[in-house]
Parts: C-alpha cells; structure tokens; sequence
C-alpha cells in the first residue's frame, strides 16, 4: 500500500503509523456521552472513511487520509492540521 | 536422453554433480531436472502421503512432485524443485521423505493401507483417546508425512531486500511480455521486465516455431538486444513476481545465488542467496502465460507421466527426450505440438491417444480418436499404458507419457485483491477480470490468448493503453507475424473408473478424496480444499485446482463457474522468511541503543538490562561480591551516605519553544506549567484522553517560551507523537514547536549528600544551595562545555542531574566516577536506582500500567481545575473516581524477613485466596538494605484508608504466602528534608 504525503509524495504504508478514524474533538464541557463516544465508540464503515495517519518515518506530519476500507483505494490524502478535529477549546 | 543437434544447450560445458550420492554429469544451462532426465533419472521423489514413487511432472515452478534437499546443516534447503535449479558445478541434491532411500521407502507401505488415509482420515482416525494426539498421532504422522526437513539450526545465508520503482512492470518475458516492453520501452517509458526462469524469453525457448519468418529463438535474441540497449529497461532474470498489493506494489523474489555454489563469491563477497523486491510500479501488464493441466486417470502418478508441454521444452529446450518410446495422451489441439517436434526429432511416439473424436489426424504418428488412457503400470517407472476406445482396452508398452488437459491461465496475480477470475466455456478456463487489480492489464496467454500471434498483438496493445495514460507517444513500429492457430479443446477432466486417479500430485489428493468430501457435505470449494488438502503446501494447486474444481462440480451437480474458485494469496512461488525478513535478522531485528557510559560500565563488568532498545547498566559488581544484591546495596548505600552517579541520559527529552510552548503543557500535562518560573522544574503528570495516566516526568522552564520536558524511558516515543498530535490535529494554531532530544545530551543523575561537594569540584562556577534551591535548573560549564544543570532527585537524596552534550559523556562519567570514589561513593546502576525509588515511593512504568488514574497514584489534587486539559472530561467518570478503586500503599513484612514480589496478589487474611476476593496487586518490590528488609509497592483497595491494616500476599508463581502491613508509600524521610539539603 502507498500514501501519498502532501510534503513528501508517494510513499510505502511502512513509512506510516496508523491511529485510527479521524475525530472531531468534544468541548472539554460536552456531556459525559458525547465523550464515551469519541473516546470508544467507532462507525467501523464499509467504505470511505476518514482516517488519522502518521508519517513516523518521513516528515512527521499527522495526515488525514480518506480510504475506501473495502477496496483501500486512498482518495484524498490532507495535511491534519487542515482538517479542523482540534474542536472548540 | 540428450538428442544430439536439439535444444539451446548445444555445445554447453558438461557439469558435475551428484543425486542421492550417485555422480552424474549434465550441461551449463540445464535444470537438475533436465539433467537427471537426460541421465534417464525419473523416480526423483516419494509423494506425500502414500510414498508413492514420483518423477518430474513438469518444467517450471508449477512442479508437485520433484522436491528434492540441496546442502547439508545449517545451509540446508529443502523443497527445492528440480524444475527450476539450475545446475551447477559440484551440486549435491538428494530425495526427501523417504527411508532408507528413494528407491527402497519403507513408508510405502502406507500406498497398501490407502483405504484408510482418505480425505479427512486425519480428523476421523486420531481421535481417541485424547492424550494420544500429542504423543503419539502428531510425531507419528509428522513423521510419516510432510516435504523435506529444516536443519533446525540457524540460517548462515544472507539475505537482501529491494525497492524499485517504474512506469511499467511487465511480469513474464514470454511473447506478450516482450512486446509490452518493446512498445513501452520504445516510447521512452521506464519498464521493468521480470522473468521468474534463468533466461528471457517464456514458451518461445520451448516451441519450436517461427516470428516474422525467422525462427522464435532468433527473433526473441533480436528482440532482447533491443530491450537492453535502452536506458529506460530493466530485465530482470530469475525474478518472480510473488504478490500484488494496493496502489501498484508488487512483491518480488530474485533468486540471487541459487544457481551458483554456495561458496562462490563475487569480487571476495558472498552474493546473498535471495532478494526480496517491493516494486512500486504505475502500471503493469501481466504476461504471466498458462500452466497445463493433467488428466486424472487410474496410476496416473506414475514416473514417467508428464505433461506434454514440459515434454515438448525438455526436448526444444535442453535437447531432452523423456523416453524411447513415448506416448501422448490429450483432449486439445495444442498438445500435438509435442508429438509433431518429437516426430520431427526422430524420437519414436507409440501412439497418439486424443479423447476426441474429431481430433486432428496426422501422417507422422498413428492417432487414436476418442481414445481415453484408464491406467498405467510399471513400478519406479512407466511401463505401459492402457488404453480404452470402443475397441475395449488395449495395452501400449510405453516409457514415458506425454498428457495434457488443457491450460489453465495464470490468473493468479489479478486475484490477489480480491478479484474473481472468469469462466471461458470456450477454453474450459479461468480468465483475469479486467480492472481486478487497479493499473494492471492482462495479455498474452494468462488472459486466455494462446497463439503466439494473439500473445505478441495482446501485449502491445496493453502497453499502448498505458503509453496513453502516461501521455507518451507510441513509435508505429509494424507487429511482428506469428503462429495464429486456434486452440480447440473438449472436456475431459477425469478417466472414469477403478482405482485412484491423482489430482493433486504434491499432497496426494485423488479424484475419490473430492468426491468423499462432496458426500460429506464439504461442498464449497473452500470447505473441499481444507477437507481434501487439495492446492495446499509448496505448488498451492497450481496443477491441480481446477480440474479438483471440475470433479466437485459435477459430484455436486453444479456448473463450474457456480462452484467458483479457491481463493489465490500470495505468494505465487514460495519466498524464504530469510528473504521476506532480509535486514531483520538478530540485531537488525531489534536495534540496540547505547548510552555514552557504555564503555566504562564494559570496563568495569556491569551487567547489562535492557529497557526498551536501551541498554542500561544493572549494577557494577566489585572484587568479593558473589550476588547482584551485594553490588545493589552497595551502590543504594553510596547514595545514602556519600554519593552515587548513574547514568540517565536514556529518559526521554523534549525540546519545547514557541510563544505558546506554556500553552502546550497546560494542556497536556494535568497540572499547571504557564505558572512555573523560569530556572526552575516541576513534577508533571500527563493523562491519555480516556482518563488515565499516560506518562510522568520533570520539565524545566529555562526560558520565558522555552521548556525541556523529560519523560520515562520507556514512553519517550509515544510521549513524542503525543505531543506532535496535539501540535499538529488539535491546536494547529498554536505557535510552538516540540523536538526530540534524546540524543543530544550525555545526562547523569549525581545523588548523595555529598553531590553537591562532587560537582563543585568540576563545574567552572561553584553552586550553594541558596543559589541552587531543590527544583531549580540553569546552565552551567564543565571546563568551559556548556551545559545544563538540574536540582531533581529520584532517590530521595540532596541530587542534580548534568547534562552535557552528548559528545562529551564519556569523559564526564568518567570524571564523575573518579571524584565520587574520592569522596566515598560510585556509580549505580539500574537495580540501586529502583531500590532507591521505591523507598520514597516514586513511581515508574511498573506503577503507570495503563490501567491506573491519578486518584490511584494519591495524585488526585494535581489534576488542575483552573484550565482545561488532555484526559480531563474522561478522568470523572464515576469509574474513575470510584473510592471503591485501589490505591497505591508501600507494603512490609511482618514478622522474620520475607520475600515480596511484583505481581504478587493482595487477600485479606480471613478471604478464601480466590479471584473474586482479590484486593490489589504488587507493582515493584525490592530489598532496602536501610530498612534491612524487603519493601514494595502497591495497589489495594480503598488503600489510603487502611494504612496499618494486615493483608496477605500470594504469589503462585513464586511460591510465596506472607503477611504484610499496610503501609505508607513512602518509606524514608517521608517529610523530604534529606532532598532539600
């Protein structure tokens, strides 16, 4: 599998840490629910879906990655710091 | 037999070499298996199962049966197919699975009790009793059944990976392929050629035919002259594609130094023995060609049984006849090829045996229509054959059998993601699904193409679909003119009758096998495979899958394209683990890393712990001491009475600076840094966003926006992307930047009461304690080297950690060292430095387990209620705040001196010692030679509140029951007047 890193082009999947699906942070005040479902609770979808990976052993950026989980077919790859999870503070 | 005037070995260098002890001698450019065949060798094998007496069934990697044992000891390699090595000076090849030997097995016996090893007789038969599998079933059958044997010892060979990257990979050289990259690589594309044979050139070195009026052979040289004059070609031989994976990776195995002996080496170096490849390719056109298949027929294992078209290359290729008197068995068109090249090679052909009626007719041999082969004999060898038409039966003596069902397109490569291949009635055949694997074309004979004239058309047209994609221009050179007749073909899968018909060759499946498993219920081709073992081990069915595939479908009344295919993975060829490891092995498994005081602690005999990747020093044993305790409570005495130095340079440290570097550690640590002045440090606990404890550690402010934060060793890296998470997902806007550096700094922990004395000595500025309060930092110089000073203490003791860059550690622990022996004390390693800590109850990673909070720790007040931070909604959840969970305790041994241990488990003593009254766990324990006993730490329920209570520790492990008290975490100078000097 390859990614393609917006500051270091194509690269192989070794070069990346996978964390998991992209999530918009909670206010720190949310409900109680709201934070058991960020922190535990994942949709899992049959499709496209918004992905965080970290390019460890390149430039070190935090990507969002948009893969297709039943073909892998990767259709947008941004840097995260675009991408607005942070929340409201 | 060697046909003098045939083949491409013509006027080769014979070669020695030996089989089971026995010298032969064959030619440069021949397979082992070409050269036992020309020294008339054909039982080569034992098969699986029944010990059956097997020869060489075919001429690539597809072969079943002809696995034989190269080397001896450690460079031993078993399952080396015959097909495919080729020959070299002095090789030593011998059989496997047999005993005494290939021709004598006593295993054979098994073929006579063949009733009873049917499909699934494993599971049937060794059932009862039940202690019996382990005993005696498994090493009995283990024993029985099986390929060749590993040496047990540790691989000597060395192994090496690759990446490569291209335009266009071609895999195969056949006609297709060739005109792939002869179009592509005209077009100035960066290609990339693989052929899995010793040689370039697929079917067109073994047919006997013509391109452009020329002779193949000469052709398929111009045509290579061509490819490697150009720049932007790769040809890569003895190169097989193994795998196909997302977004146009290949896998690749490049067989190095297979060919050549062992100790051969390459301008002095060994060459390594495999090379695996990751090919990152935008294209690639698959020009895999076909395997052919056999027909299944009562003893059609027999040596002396082969297929047509291996035939047909023994012959053209390495000017091989397989027998004196040959007989072909076939249901298509394309296996009279061989009887023709035979014919016109003068070797004599018995009888053409075609199970059409409407089979070509021909002047050179006599040809029986609709005619089916039923059985075989002959012991090691085939005798005759027999043969039923409407005549009845009939027996043909014969040597050697040529058959042939058909060919199966080696679709293999564009089912890896998943793809299904299709069925063709017309070719009664799987072809590859367009666009299975994204990027990759089909041409040639693995898309169902099987004139030369549709292979050289096919592959120039996949490489000009990606000429265009790739926005190049397509030079209009003329395609060349070949063979274009059409492949005709009608069913025949299995030769009714008695007896066992083989399907699968190399796990000893026969046409009854899928029928019983059919009649069991396993009628899903995945069921049947697992059931019958069909298509597994070394050739993963390559021969056999989808004639197994054809008998279920008619056992079960289905269409073949209904019952579907088994599922093709990778790899296509069996890779050593060597070679998919290669860089991997020993330390390159686990890199070692090595602080600047890994000399001295050499020189002085420590012993060595390692922490991750680290290496630190245990402790530093002296003359006389016979224990590692005695060395411990040595170095935790320096500490306590004149002063110790120990190496902590391990600890992971983080560069911090921005105008919002304050920011940052309000929000991942749970307490407040912005309030912290700068020259001084703070203790910082770090939680996961799910409430827990992440990580503990000391940052310095050594500037308005400038902090070092430490963390333990063994977080150093998680710690580190946790930061640049933050930095980079949730608070981009934020200005501050964070870098590792670990590595940059030699740091040393100097502990006592006389540290301050010791340091005095060797700093340029002399420090006092007014100047230099508990929690301060600043810089300093050594001899005019710039570095860092810490007032922190993990032991308890008056303590400073110098920090100096990292090029200087060496002879700072060195000067360290010699001052501290001057006043008294010495270096401490790992095992002192954890005695020390838990007698003031600090914690480490034995303590933060993932599974405990703040609360847990007796940290609940330093979770901040001023601002927000990382872990604080999730640290209120009831769950965690529960008073009802445990809490850290130190625990002590009541009465004579015992033993505690870590992970030990805590009872009250009136409780049962079962699980469901377990109170806590023991994280560290230690001896404190200042107590004079053993201490430990702790987690028990409602602990805080049962400070003097009695508990009983059991650990079964160990062996140990023992009463502790409860007692506070901190052991020793609880009021911390010794730190603050």
């Amino acid at each position: 599998m390859r990614l393609s890193c917006p500051l270091c082009g194509d690269r192989d999947r070794r070069e990346f840490y996978y964390k998991g699906a992209a999530l918009r942070r909670p206010a720190p005040d949310a409900d109680l629910d709201v934070w058991h479902e960020h922190v535990n609770l994942r949709q899992n979808p049959a499709g496209p879906l918004a992905e965080l990976w970290y390019h460890e052993m390149g430039c070190g950026s935090w990507l969002t990655v948009t893969r297709n989980t039943v073909t892998h077919e990767i259709m947008e790859v941004a840097l995260a710091s675009t991408s607005g999870l942070g929340g409201p503070a | 037999m060697r046909i003098a005037g045939k083949g491409l070995t013509q006027g080769a260098k014979s070669v020695n070499f030996t089989f089971n002890g026995q010298h032969l001698m064959g030619l440069e450019g021949d397979t082992l298996a070409s050269a036992l065949l020309a020294n008339d060798h054909h039982l080569v094998a034992r098969s699986f199962k029944y010990h059956r007496p097997r020869g060489i069934l075919t001429a690539g990697s597809e072969e079943p049966n002809a696995l034989v044992t190269l080397g001896t000891g450690a460079a031993q390699d078993p399952n080396i197919r015959a097909t495919t090595q080729e020959l070299y000076e002095g090789l030593e090849a011998r059989s496997q699975n047999c005993w005494p030997s290939v021709e004598h097995d006593i295993l054979s016996v098994n073929n006579l009790a063949a009733p009873f090893f049917g499909a699934g007789f494993y599971y049937k038969t060794f059932m009862w009793p039940a202690a019996f599998w382990e005993k005696l079933y498994e090493p009995m059958i283990r024993r029985a059944a099986g390929l060749g044997a590993l040496s047990g010892e540790a691989d000597t060979d060395a192994y090496e990976k690759a990446f490569a990257f291209c335009d266009l990979l071609v895999v195969g050289s056949g006609p297709a392929g060739l005109m792939a990259a002869l179009t592509a690589g005209r077009a100035g594309a960066d290609v990339m050629m693989l052929e899995e044979d010793s040689r370039m050139g697929g079917r067109l070195l073994v047919e006997r035919e013509e391109i452009n009026g020329k002779p193949a052979a000469l052709w398929l040289a111009e045509a290579l002259a061509e490819l490697q004059a150009m720049g932007n070609v790769r040809l890569m031989s003895r190169t097989a594609v193994t795998g196909a994976y997302d977004q146009g990776t290949y896998g690749a195995l490049e067989r190095v130094s297979h060919h050549l002996p062992r100790n051969h080496s390459l301008k002095g170096s060994h060459r390594p023995r495999e090379c695996f490849w990751r090919i990152a390719a935008k294209h690639c056109v698959l020009a895999a060609g076909a395997i052919e298949r056999p027909v299944a027929f009562r003893n059609n294992d027999r040596p002396g049984v082969m297929m047509a078209g291996a035939v047909r290359a023994y012959l053209n290729r390495w000017g091989v006849a397989p027998g004196e008197r040959i007989t072909l068995f076939a249901n298509n068109d394309d296996a009279h090829r061989t009887a023709r090249d035979l014919a016109a090679a003068g070797v004599h052909l018995a009888a053409v045996i075609d199970s059409r009626h409407d089979a070509p007719d021909s002047d050179l041999f006599p040809v029986l229509k609709g005619a089916q082969v039923c059985n075989t004999s002959g012991g090691k060898r085939l005798e005759s054959i027999t043969v039923r038409s409407v005549r009845g039966e009939e027996k043909i003596q014969t040597d050697c059998l040529a058959m042939s069902g058909g060919w199966n397109p080696s679709v293999h490569l564009t089912c890896h993601l998943n793809g299904r291949p299709t069925w063709r009635r017309d070719l009664l055949g799987f072809v590859p699904q367009p666009d299975a694997v994204p990027g990759l074309r089909a041409a040639g004979a693995c898309n169902g193409t099987f004139s030369t004239q549709g292979a050289l058309c096919e592959g120039a047209a996949a490489a000009a679909e990606v000429l265009e994609a790739l926005g190049l221009q397509r030079h209009g050179a003329p395609l060349p003119q070949a063979d274009d007749a059409p492949y005709r073909i009608a069913p025949l899968w299995t030769v009714p009758g008695k007896g066992r018909a083989w399907l699968d060759f190399q796990n000893d499946v026969t046409v009854k096998d899928v029928t019983q498993a059919a009649a069991e219920n396993f009628r899903s081709v995945e069921h049947m495979k697992r059931y019958t073992t069909q298509g597994m081990a070394t050739d993963q069915g390559k021969n056999s899958n989808v004639a197994a595939l054809a008998v279920l479908a008619d056992v079960t009344g289905r269409s073949i394209p209904e019952t579907g295919s088994t599922t093709f993975r990778p790899p296509f060829v069996p890779v050593a683990i060597g070679a998919m490891g290669a860089g991997a092995a020993d330390q390159g498994f686990k890199p070692q890393r090595f602080v600047t005081s890994q000399d001295v602690a050499e020189e002085r005999g420590a012993s060595q712990l390692e922490v991750g990747l680290w290496y630190r020093a245990a402790y530093f044993p002296k003359q006389g001491e016979t224990s590692w305790r005695q060395s411990c409570d040595r170095e935790v005495m320096y500490v306590r009475k004149a002063v110790g130095v120990c190496d902590v340079s391990t600890l992971g440290k983080i560069d911090i600076q921005g105008a919002d570097a304050a920011k940052l550690l309000d929000f991942v640590y749970c307490n407040t840094f912005s309030t912290l002045k700068q020259g001084r440090v703070r203790y910082g606990l770090m939680l996961r966003e799910d409430g827990f404890v992440m990580d503990d550690g000391t940052t310095a402010r050594l500037g308005q926006n400038h902090y070092v934060m430490t963390t333990t060793t063994a977080a150093a890296g998680q710690v580190m992307a946790h930061l640049e998470f933050i930095l980079q997902v949730l608070r981009p806007e934020w200005d501050v930047r964070a870098t590792s550096v670990t590595e940059h700094w030699a740091q040393f922990a100097v502990a006592g009461p006389k540290s301050r004395e010791l340091l005095n000595a060797l700093l340029d500025q002399p420090i006092d304690s007014e100047g230099w309060p508990f929690m301060a930092c600043g810089e300093v110089s050594v001899l005019g080297v710039k570095g860092r000073l810490f007032r922190i203490s993990f032991s308890g003791e008056e303590a400073y950690e110098l920090a100096l860059p990292a090029c200087y550690g060496d002879s700072l622990f060195r000067s360290l060292l010699s001052r501290a022996e001057g006043l008294g004390g010495g270096a401490y390693g790992m095992e002192a430095l954890n005695v020390l800590r838990i007698e003031k109850g600090f914690i480490t990673h034995a303590e933060i387990n993932g599974t405990v909070t703040a609360q847990d720790l007796g940290m609940a007040g330093m979770l901040s209620k001023k601002k927000t931070f990382i872990g604080q909604a999730m640290a209120a959840r009831p769950g965690l705040v529960d008073p009802d969970r445990v809490q850290m305790v130190g625990l002590k041994p009541i009465g004579a001196v015992k033993e505690l241990s870590a992970g030990a488990h805590l009872f009250n003593p009136e409780d049962p010692v079962e699980r469901i009254y377990d109170q806590g766990y023991v994280t560290s324990a230690g001896f404190s030679p200042l107590m004079g006993h053993t201490i430990a730490l702790g987690f028990l329920k409602q602990g805080a509140n049962r400070i003097g209570d009695e508990i009983r520790l059991v650990d079964h492990m160990r062996g140990l029951d023992t009463l502790c008290e409860v007692v506070e975490p901190v052991f020793f100078d609880p009021e911390g007047e010794r730190t603050r000097g």
